[in-house]
């Protein structure tokens, strides 16, 4: 009984309009918190006692890092419930997963070279951690370059939600990289040993993740809209939440060509009964008035 | 000001990274909302090309003796 909120979700049209409502929050909230969260970092922290103020990175490169992860799972797991219960609008968020995670790994990856120079001497190492990380961006574009091989979105749905679910093994990998393997990379940055200590460093972090977290859900909704236009394409609720009366797409034809003779535009009244060349006006009936 | 733009001389790194991110995360944006309007406008000139178009005259009961 409790998850009748949740299968809601599933409903397009409920989807889009609620998504529509939901997008301005979450983009100002994100805007917000980005902005807090660079003055406090680039300004107030302080600098590391080793890395000096290289350090500052971390408050992109984290948040970029956590999201592609985090992305990558969200992708697998809608793209796992599209598959198995046949749901639309989960297909339509993993498709707007994709290029989301694959710019947050892009980033991640870039930001992490510009702190890898100054602190290891070297912009790229083939180190477990970067490995990994570069793998789930060839597993981002994988996914989107299987979704474009096919005309058919049913079938491309089928086929790159199965890449998603196997791609998802990838995930541990990542994180535990640091651990199972000897690593140029430090470990994990908010919890253990090789974290940030001081609430100075942490507090920026945490806010810059929630920017994040809020810029992406807000760029998921605005993408899953755009994905749900295009696949319910012809629904009749599309008419109302375009602001139009609801249109009925299985009465209707092939749209009208202008030089068409079958369709007339209609006549005005007062040119019915008069000396037009309109076919009204051969009527006997109207003729005889 | 010199003095927090040198970044303790990281600068050549610390900048980049950040202009990286956020020109990443703006490009996401303009991608997004034209992804978004170019939906719209498509499922628009459906809608208008799907609405019912006035048929032709066949006849004017109305008018009969």
């Amino acid at each position: 009984m409790g998850w009748v909120w949740f299968h809601r979700f599933g409903s397009p049209p409920y989807f889009y309009r609620l998504s529509k409502r939901m997008v301005p929050w979450f983009a100002w909230s994100a805007l917000v918190l980005c902005v807090v969260g660079l003055i406090d970092g680039l300004v107030f922290a302080p600098p590391d006692f080793r890395q000096g103020d290289g350090y500052r990175i971390i408050f992109v490169h984290v948040p970029a890092a956590l999201l592609s992860l985090q992305v990558y799972v969200v992708m697998a797991a809608s793209a796992a419930i599209g598959l198995i219960w046949r749901m639309k609008v989960a297909h339509a968020v993993a498709a707007s997963c994709a290029t989301l995670g694959a710019s947050f790994t892009v980033v991640a990856l870039g930001t992490g070279m510009l702190w890898g120079k100054p602190m290891w001497g070297t912009y790229w190492a083939w180190d477990p951690r970067l490995t990994s990380e570069l793998l789930l961006l060839f597993l981002y574009l994988g996914y989107m370059g299987l979704r474009s091989g096919f005309d058919d979105t049913a079938r491309a749905d089928r086929a790159s939600a199965v890449l998603a679910i196997v791609g998802v093994v990838n995930v541990p990998i990542i994180h535990y990289s640091v651990v199972w393997w000897n690593s140029l990379h430090q470990g994990s940055t908010l919890i253990g040993a090789g974290g940030v200590a001081v609430p100075s460093m942490w507090v920026p972090l945490v806010i810059m993740i929630a920017a994040f977290e809020l810029y992406f859900i807000a760029l998921l909704l605005i993408r899953t809209r755009g994905e749900i236009l295009r696949r319910e394409r012809n629904a009749h609720w599309i008419g109302e939440a375009l602001g139009g009366p609801p249109v009925d797409f299985s009465q209707s034809g092939p749209p009208a060509s202008p030089a068409s003779p079958s369709v007339a535009p209609p006549p005005a009244l007062g040119s019915y009964g008069g000396a037009s060349g309109h076919p009204a006006a051969q009527h006997p009936a109207a003729q005889r008035g | 000001m010199i003095h927090f733009l040198q970044m303790g001389g990281y600068a050549t790194y610390i900048w980049p990274a950040f202009a990286l991110a956020f020109i990443v995360m703006g490009l996401n944006i303009v991608w997004a909302r034209r992804s978004l309007h170019m939906a719209q406008t498509e499922a628009r000139r459906r809608m208008l090309s799907a609405r019912p178009r006035p048929q032709p005259p066949r006849d004017f009961p109305g008018l009969r003796p």
